[in-house]
């Protein structure tokens, strides 16, 4: 018995038929096929899948499909506009941010929300907003740094 | 912030390099902060099917019976694959390079000896399908004594874990229970030493937990090839360790990876080609097996847990005159490749340091535990863990600085190293000056101006192997080497022609490059050129 469930993902409008039980990160990447969203341990806990749900970071792997429903859902295939990186990947890029890039989707989509929400965050915000990500390679220090350039640079552009 | 010494080894160095020191993007990195980088699992595929594979809950036990019935006709699954359908069930990692013997099954056949080793698999239209399935699997164990402790598996009566190695060691050449290494008389200098100090050393087995769990998806190809998409950190060895666990000829395997979602060693083990490859092969169809996170933890292979025992004869001068290392790696149950770390090891011992005495016993174990592997550095890392604590309670144990203490029986060049190699190119004094310099860490004059060119060659010989090598004559201390008067050490008799004069500080000419254009003069030894 599959039940259908319509959402706005990345600014569209996607429906899809999941079954009961199914998570939003099965049914992102095996329904939707946006393969932007990575699993990383399925039982939220390591924060690769963060989406953000309504504006607010959720774990995509715990997060029950047919809950989602007229839910508006933001992934890291969203971030770009174009061919115009978002402010976050770019300070990524230049700061080295990103190793092996497992982790990555799921930190930006962390920062985004908290830049979002603070757009000029302290030390402290960056490293609380990214608190529930589990990086095991780059280390948090280029991570850290590259949000905080990329909320300078975001308010530069704006003012 | 990164910063190029160039005052140091001036007159060795030419500067035209082109990549080093050179900030450079990295290939994949748009990619990455894109989220389109295409690790194994973003490829996607018509009728995929998944493998979840059953695990024994015990660390050793006897398997009595398996029944496999009901789950066979449950719905989804398309085939249940034992130990019997893998056409090369036994294998060592190693065997691509003939060391070691097929020790490991890709399916437990009649005893299981870790938790967590695999029993059979499930291939079914969906991971959930096959694990509803794996919960009708019946299996009934008669669990059998277990050791979990390196020195109690290699105690007479210990249960025997592996049938392939029943002394619970790996097997060297054929013959050796163990890694030896003999330079000097340790129990010699042990008598005559001023101090004499032992200590043990225990690690952990460490998980790597990349955030991408290991992985693959096997695809049969329309030209009868199966094409791959892996985890895998290691591809050519992947393909060839599942060709021969297939028997297919590598040929019929097509590998595709290299964006790997972290490895740090813990995707080097091939464990899951070969049965995503066996179960493609027995359905025609894509099969997934992907870890997770659990199985990444249980079964994927862990940093190897070693115990060492370090014993050293100090003299209150500074001079370690002896070391004397003994020390177990945990390899679990099967070898995969502690084997090969224990020859890192024993390469390693007795760190940077000229110890005209040595000597070492290492040995690879078979404990009822997950198999060990690679990490990084491993063999290595944990020895040097040991070998520099036991040097700060050295220093402490004589009074002396640790810094100093390390400068003082830091390799210099000409040395002759435990393993009967001279000592070239060294550089950890001149490290350690820098480091003190940056760490505002008090060296004395002495050590300040000490070089990694000055002092060695007679410090330790094979010649003279019956006691420390102390010279019968003062020796005669060249002007540029006062500096080690201090500790009383006995200075070698260097002739002048033998030691080039030290380099000014700056060259005023910059040296002429060498021929061959590259720029790594001192790092050169692979390239044949030597800095003598």
């Amino acid at each position: 018995m599959k039940t259908p469930i319509q959402f706005r993902l990345n600014g569209e409008d996607v429906a899809a038929f999941v079954e009961g039980g199914a998570n939003l990160l099965d049914t992102l990447r095996e329904i939707v096929g946006d393969l932007s969203v990575k699993g990383g341990c399925w039982q939220g806990t390591c924060g690769t899948c963060t989406v953000l749900i309504d504006g607010v970071p959720r774990l995509s792997c715990i997060t029950l499909a047919e809950t989602c429903s007229g839910s508006s859902i933001e992934t890291a295939a969203g971030l770009r506009r174009g061919s115009e990186l978002h402010p976050l990947q770019i300070a990524f890029m230049e700061r080295f941010a990103a190793q092996c890039g497992y982790c990555t989707p799921g930190m930006l989509m962390a920062a985004k929300a908290l830049l979002d929400k603070n757009p000029n965050p302290t030390r402290q915000d960056v490293i609380e907003a990214i608190s529930g990500n589990i990086c095991r390679c780059t280390g948090y220090e280029p991570i850290i740094n590259a949000v905080l350039d990329a909320a300078r640079e975001h308010a530069r552009s704006r003012a | 912030m990164l910063e190029f010494r160039k005052d140091i080894f001036a007159d060795e160095r030419d500067d035209n390099l082109l990549e080093i020191g050179q900030p450079t993007q990295r290939q994949d990195m748009l990619g990455h902060v894109t989220a389109t980088s295409r690790y194994y699992d973003d490829h996607r595929f018509a009728n995929l099917l998944h493998l979840k594979v059953l695990r024994s809950p015990h660390a050793h036990a006897r398997i009595r019976s398996i029944d496999d019935s009901a789950a066979a006709r449950a719905p989804g699954v398309k085939r249940i694959i034992r130990a019997a359908d893998v056409p090369v069930n036994l294998n060592t990692l190693l065997s691509l390079m003939q060391f070691g013997k097929d020790d490991e099954p890709s399916l437990a056949t009649d005893v299981v000896r870790y938790k967590g080793e695999p029993i059979l698999g499930i291939v079914a239209t969906s991971e959930r399908a096959a694990l509803e399935a794996m919960a009708l699997v019946r299996i009934s164990y008669d669990p059998l004594p277990a050791v979990f402790d390196v020195e109690e598996a290699l105690k007479p009566g210990a249960p025997s874990v592996n049938p392939t190695y029943p002394k619970n060691t790996f097997e060297y050449h054929g013959k050796y229970d163990h890694q030896k290494l003999r330079f000097g008389d340790v129990d010699a200098a042990f008598a005559q030493a001023d101090v004499v100090l032992e200590d043990r050393y225990q690690m952990s087995p460490i998980e790597h937990a990349p955030t991408e769990t290991n992985g693959s998806i096997a695809v049969p190809d329309t030209n009868g090839r199966i094409v791959v998409y892996t985890s895998t950190q290691a591809l050519f060895f992947s393909l060839d360790t599942a060709a021969k666990i297939n028997a297919l000829p590598s040929n019929q395997l097509h590998f595709i990876g290299g964006t790997v979602g972290g490895g740090f060693g813990g995707k080097v083990d091939t464990m899951t080609e070969p049965l995503a490859i066996l179960a493609a092969r027995l359905t025609g169809a894509p099969v997934r097996y992907r870890f997770s996170r659990h199985e990444e933890m249980q079964f994927g292979s862990p940093r190897g847990a070693e115990r060492i025992y370090i014993k050293d004869g100090i003299m209150r001068d500074g001079r370690i005159i002896a070391r004397q290392v003994r020390a177990y790696f945990d390899s679990g149950a099967y070898t995969r490749l502690s084997s090969y770390a224990v020859i890192k090891c024993a390469g390693h011992i007795p760190g940077p340091y000229t110890i005209p005495n040595v000597s070492a016993d290492i040995y690879c174990v078979f404990t009822n535990r997950t198999p060990a592997t690679a990490m990084r550095g491993f063999g290595v890392t944990a020895i040097d863990f040991a070998i520099e604590c036991q040097m700060d309670k050295d220093a402490v144990a004589i009074g002396m600085d640790p810094l100093e203490f390390r400068m003082l029986n830091a390799y210099r060049d000409g040395d002759m190293k435990a393993h009967r190699r001279e000592a070239k190119n060294c550089a950890l004094i001149e490290c350690a000056q820098v480091a003190a310099e940056k760490a505002q860490w008090p060296l004395r004059d002495e050590f300040r101006r000490m070089s990694s060119r000055q002092g060695g060659a007679a410090r330790a010989g094979v010649t003279d192997r019956s006691r420390m090598p102390a010279p019968a004559v003062p020796p005669r201390v060249p002007a540029s080497t006062t500096q080690r008067v201090t500790y009383e050490r006995p200075m070698p008799a260097v002739s002048p022609a033998a030691t080039p004069p030290p380099p000014p500080p700056t060259p005023p000419q910059p040296p002429a490059p060498a021929a061959s254009g590259h720029g790594a003069r001192r790092f050169s030894s692979v390239f044949g050129t030597r800095r003598r």
